[in-house]
């Protein structure tokens, strides 16, 4: 396998400090790419490696560089976005607390390629441990002659700012992220025109993930050529995942892609297998935005080949029978999961973090929360689970920005996969009433966990 | 004023706004020399012209420095910092979970109640702190000690259940965990400041 790249050297004793990630070969990529390549080399090399975007989307990060407006004569922004926020994922953190100089370190190269002179790292308030690591790195790096005026004697000039988020999930898609950037309100901008000719103050940006920057110093170090040849057909490289729920091993681990889904989960070096001998009920692998696939699935395409971490495999099947890679988030859930009770807590999540500016999901959300209470506290109809699927179409698609979509897939995939145990809490009030997670082995006594916590919402 | 109903109560002066959280208690607010020298080097941090930008983080540190919440005569005074209008203010405070609009207790939990943390054990975490609180998410208790909140993810699924105390991550928790947890908050309660760095502290 391909090895640690964007992990590489993470268990060395201080390599978050300056002088030790340099003795290790820190910032070679910095003089590389500043003393002998030029910008458009550098995007060049981008562009070979397939580097995709590991925010959520997977696009083409090259593509998004050479869409920004180089004719225009106003200034140019990189935005690094830090908002780490979709439930299930929690892998920039990591990269970021135990590597802040390699973000660092791809931050000036990607700023020096699209001729940026002032790039912002966006991290989302509750990181507040995270803005003194980053600030001390950037000053660290700012003394070594790596950012402010003239880098390393050439002409060319960056600097680096932290700007912190104040809670609110919907500031990580990237023009909701600028309006608050700007000092405002959360609310995602109209597309187009996008960031890439109008974005922070109006000028042409880039808005790009911590794990995808992370990625160019490497790139730039092994070649692009050779980047492209890890990983899997047009999923290259290598990908932090984040897995967390029901697994032996919750933690970030960094896989090149087009390793089985199976090896992930049951490999000891990854989640291990499930918690306390369980079986696996379904995953949701890329964080709590993707459509939830039941553990035949999950393991196997409806082809019957087996599925692997990769942007196509994950994908294979569509949203009939297929999910996403998105970013990364691999939410694992044993067989006493209640999918009703998790898609009503997701729905709860995406209500909460509407922004409210368009009907569809500002209402949609609130429906669907309202309806999944009702079937998970005993209270609802045969009919309430056509009609949740009747809303979630309604958002799909008719909404500014994809936050409509994020919260109507899981419902929309919860019933596709797993109706009859929405079905059975309709059919069973009595039963589910009192019971939390655990609604698979409902039938045998035994296995209902002792629910006992109390908890009344609303 | 007298009609055919009888008297009538109005209201003298249409211009004051009257609703709990828009009080002013008149005291005049304003950040510490030192503080407001940080606040002047993080405006610089963008364009000219563009300091409606520091708002985020100068209301972090408002909250901070200035009583734990953002009242309103604290909201007027960054506003009248940055250069804004005082709605411009308001509508921002309003937007974002992490800010504050009315007093807080000494301690903030907030416990992290999404799908990852709900299925590793943290509802049961939630059910228990309401016990030994005593409260319901959403209240402070009567000694002005404890303010026991909700929120949506905090990133760190993989170490949940997790819960959040000023701006401090407490992971993989464990009602004993808990119980340990309070007993030293409420012994450091009479301490003067509770929590890790400020704001201030955490920008170079
Ligand atoms: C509701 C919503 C939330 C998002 N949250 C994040 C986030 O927390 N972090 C992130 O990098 N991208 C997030 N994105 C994706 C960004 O909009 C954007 O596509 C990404 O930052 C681009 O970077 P990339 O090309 O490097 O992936 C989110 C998108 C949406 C619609
Ligand atoms: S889809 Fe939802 S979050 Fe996105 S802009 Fe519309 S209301 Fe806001
Ligand atoms: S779900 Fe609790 S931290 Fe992510």
């Amino acid at each position: 396998m391909g090895g640690k790249i964007l992990l590489a050297g993470i268990d060395i004793p201080g390599i978050r400090g300056f002088d030790v990630y340099r003795a290790h070969g820190g910032y070679a990529a910095v003089e590389k790419a500043l003393r002998e390549m030029t910008a458009s080399e550098v995007g060049q090399e981008v562009n070979r490696s397939g580097l995709r975007g590991r925010g959520g989307a997977g696009f083409p990060t090259g593509l998004k560089w050479s869409f920004l407006d180089r004719k225009s004569d106003k200034p140019r922004y990189l935005v690094c976005n830090a908002d780490e926020s979709e439930p299930g994922t929690f892998k920039d953190r990591y990269l970021m607390q135990h590597l802040p100089h390699r973000l660092i370190e791809g931050l000036i190269i990607s700023s020096y390629a699209l001729g940026v002179n002032t790039c912002y790292i966006y991290i989302r308030g509750e990181f507040k441990y995270l803005v003194g690591i980053l600030e001390t790195a950037i000053m660290e790096a700012r003394q070594h002659g790596f950012l402010g005026d003239r880098i390393l004697g050439t002409d060319y000039s960056l600097n680096i700012y932290v700007h912190p988020g104040a809670g609110a999930y919907i500031c990580g898609e990237e023009t909701a992220l600028l309006e608050s950037l700007e000092g405002k309100r959360g609310n995602p901008r109209i597309k187009p025109p996008f960031p890439a000719f109008k974005g922070l103050y109006g000028c042409p940006t880039v808005v790009n993930n911590v794990e995808t920057l992370a990625a160019v110093g490497p790139i730039i170090l092994m070649g692009g050529e050779t980047y492209s040849k890890i990983g899997r057909g047009k999923s290259t490289g290598t990908k932090l995942i984040s897995a967390c729920g029901n697994i032996n091993n919750p933690g970030v681990y960094e896989i090149e892609m087009g390793l089985p889904v199976e090896d992930f989960i049951y490999a000891p070096e990854y989640c291990g297998g499930i918690a306390n001998d369980k079986y696996l009920k379904a995953v949701i692998p890329g964080g709590s935005s993707v459509p939830i696939l039941p553990a035949d699935l999950m393991l196997n395409t409806a082809k019957g080949e087996k599925r692997l971490m990769t942007y196509e495999s994950l994908a294979d099947g569509d949203f009939e029978t297929g999910t996403m890679l998105g970013s990364g988030g691999f939410i694992v859930y044993d067989e006493d999961a209640c999918i009703v009770r998790n898609t009503w807590n997701l729905a709860h999540f995406y209500r909460h973090e509407s922004c409210g500016q368009c009907s569809p999901c500002r209402e949609g959300t609130g429906w669907m929360e309202k309806v999944l209470y009702r079937i998970e506290h005993g209270l609802g109809k045969m009919s309430d689970i056509d009609l949740l699927v009747r809303v979630a179409k309604n958002i799909e698609g008719n909404t500014i920005c994809p936050l409509g979509d994020a919260a109507a897939w899981p419902v929309a995939s919860a019933i596709r996969h797993f109706r009859k145990e929405f079905e059975f809490h309709v059919k069973h009030p009595e039963t589910v009433k009192n019971i939390h997670h655990g609604a698979l082995n409902i039938e045998e006594e035994s296995l209902i966990p002792d629910s006992g916590t109390g908890i009344k919402y609303w | 004023m007298q009609s055919a109903f009888g008297i009538i109560k109005t209201m003298k002066n249409s211009n004051i706004i009257h609703h709990p959280r828009f009080a002013r208690d008149g005291k005049s607010v304003a950040f510490t020399p030192a503080v407001l020298a940080k606040v002047h080097a993080l405006i610089l941090r963008y364009p000219e012209g563009q300091q409606k930008s520091a708002l985020l983080p100068v209301l972090h540190i408002a909250q901070e420095e200035l009583g734990g919440y953002l009242s309103v005569d604290a909201m007027d005074y960054v506003a009248t910092l940055l250069g804004i209008q005082p709605i411009e203010v308001y509508e921002v405070a309003t937007f974002y979970s992490m800010f504050y609009l009315e007093k807080m207790g000494k301690y903030v939990i907030e416990v992290c109640r999404t799908g990852p943390c709900a299925i590793s054990g943290g509802e049961k975490i939630l059910a228990h702190l309401q016990e030994v609180l005593e409260i319901k998410p959403g209240e402070t208790t009567p000694d002005g000690v404890f303010t026991l909140k909700e929120v949506e993810c905090l990133g760190s699924c993989g170490t949940g259940p997790v819960m959040q105390v000023n701006s401090e991550y407490y992971e993989k928790l464990t009602p004993g965990k808990v119980d340990k947890l309070i007993e030293d908050f409420r012994e450091y309660a009479n301490r003067n400041k509770p929590g890790g760095l400020s704001w201030v502290e955490k920008f170079c």
